[in-house]
């Protein structure tokens, strides 16, 4: 066996150099179901507390809708529980067909295609639509699985500064020698908040004749004023080349993910994207789930309404309470702490009060950028934003943060 | 006063640092440093090559050469000299 001795303390010595350096993740097991209220075991083998969860990508609160569960369950029972099958041999059902022509419908645009996940959607996207002729030219904070899927294409590779759009047209005007210009960027950045202006990338895409490609992961089911997305906050719905997003976080947070966009592009992923070829789609019981989503938001406002005013309150909240915050007006509001340590350690604090965030530090964002990124819901009340705040201004006391600058925080702990 | 690497410290700081950030200087590590990431270098070696009308081949354009402005500066010399 290759498996010996030596090798078993090779990846030892690694694990324990990841410890080392404080970068080793630890699951928490959570033994309820997701929601603004759960029940977590931490560290393993304690005693359940419950805890108010401000850290999820649950932004509309249908992880657990009763509405959703019980569209599962016919699911299960009218179609199954597995596929056991790709989509092009046997593991088509129409239910696949009619969630992709429902995700057309709500983003505005020509056909869609899904996968089993955003992830697999952005790393089989660029390699079926784009060859060497053609450069993809992405902002420099996009999504990992964005520049998983980039480095899989064979296409010139460039970036721009992180929403810069002189920096961008710079880049556009240098790549015009190639065939194809595609623009690759987040609707939502998901470690900062903020978003991408695209109404101004979609006048630079006309001017210099490029696609743009914007992954909505963080933005469906609530940015724009029906949900549609960070194009519908924008005003330029029906301009997007190909928008990618997942079923993972707002629109009900099981799996699955989707490319969207004009009918030859997704037609060309049917035919060439290797994890939709390789792989099972998404579950008939989670696709009858994503449709009950779809009705829900369709029909009403409400959700997408709530988080918004909840992400203000909680965003008020904390300014007055004197922390550092991300500007931003999404419902992902970053708490900067700088320090890797302090963030764990916040983190910490907060648990012991009874709230769930975690900490964010470098590699997951730049070195000296540690913070606490929390995130609101729509299943999150008034009570619970009021009880999270408490326990924040409680840790910001113990650490002595409140106040204070980023300047004073750095010198305090350093970055 | 090495008029070369002023040019490409000039070039490295406007396209690669953001707004606010702490400016690189000739020895900083800029690939391994996590400055400039590996699609970012094909700004890098345009410029060079349009620059200094020169032509980098791709296997001699790696993190390494490229991994602050004194050995870009190296390279530059390598070939210009050529």
């Amino acid at each position: 066996m290759a498996y010996n001795d030596t090798t078993r303390t090779m990846y030892q010595q690694t694990l324990q150099g990841l410890k080392d350096a404080g970068l080793f993740k630890q699951e928490r097991y959570i033994h309820s179901p997701q929601a603004a209220d759960i029940e977590v075991e931490y560290p393993s083998g304690s005693a359940l507390k419950k805890v108010i969860n401000i850290c999820a990508n649950n932004y509309l609160g249908l992880s657990s809708h009763p509405d959703v569960v019980k569209a599962a369950h016919e699911g299960l029972d009218t179609r199954g529980y597995g596929m056991s099958s790709v989509r092009f041999i046997c593991g088509t059902q129409d239910i696949h067909r009619e969630l992709e022509r429902r995700v057309s419908d709500f983003l505005g645009t020509e056909d869609t295609i899904l996968f089993p996940s955003c992830m697999d959607a952005n790393a089989g996207v660029f390699e079926a639509i784009l060859t060497k002729d053609d450069v993809m030219i992405s902002d420099r904070l996009v999504h990992a699985s964005l520049i998983d899927g980039i480095r899989l294409c064979s296409a010139m590779q460039d970036t721009y500064k992180h929403a810069d759009m002189a920096h961008l047209e710079s880049k556009l005007e240098m790549h015009q020698g190639r065939r194809h210009r595609l623009v690759i960027t987040d609707g939502v950045f998901s470690m900062d908040g903020d978003t991408a202006p695209l109404d101004k990338m979609v006048e630079l895409g006309e001017k210099y004749n490029a696609m743009i490609l914007v992954d909505e992961s963080h933005a469906s089911g609530f940015m724009g004023k029906t949900g549609r997305g960070t194009h519908e906050k924008y005003g330029v719905l029906g301009k997007i080349d190909v928008i990618t997003t997942t079923f993972g976080k707002a629109l009900g947070g099981a799996t699955g993910g989707c490319v969207s966009g004009h009918k030859e592009l997704v037609e060309m992923c049917r035919q060439k994207a290797r994890p939709y070829l390789f792989s099972n789609t998404i579950a008939p019981v989670v696709v009858t789930g994503i449709l009950r989503v779809f009705e829900i938001l369709t029909a009403s406002t409400e959700r997408r309404d709530k988080l918004e005013r909840n992400a203000a309150y909680w965003r008020k909240g904390l300014t007055e309470a004197g922390f550092v915050l991300k500007e931003g007006d999404t419902p992902i509001v970053p708490v900067m702490l700088f320090n890797a340590k302090l963030a764990q350690d916040f983190s910490r604090a907060l648990y012991d009060e009874g709230v769930y965030a975690v900490g964010f530090f470098f590699p997951v964002v730049p070195q000296g950028q540690a913070r606490i990124r929390t995130q609101l819901s729509a299943g999150h009340e008034i009570h619970h934003l009021d009880k999270a705040l408490d326990a924040f201004v409680k840790a910001g006391k113990k650490f002595n943060i409140l106040g204070k600058t980023k300047q004073e925080i750095i010198e305090m702990y350093g970055n | 006063m090495d008029e070369l690497k002023d040019v490409l410290l000039k070039y490295v700081n406007a396209e690669y640092v953001e707004e606010g950030g702490d400016p690189v200087g000739y020895d900083t590590p800029l690939i391994s440093g996590g400055i400039v990431d590996s699609f970012s270098m094909v700004s890098l070696k345009r410029f060079l090559e349009n620059q200094y009308k020169i032509s980098i081949p791709d296997d001699q354009a790696t993190p390494e050469a490229f991994d602050s402005v004194d050995k870009i500066a190296v390279l530059v010399r390598r070939f210009t000299k050529a």
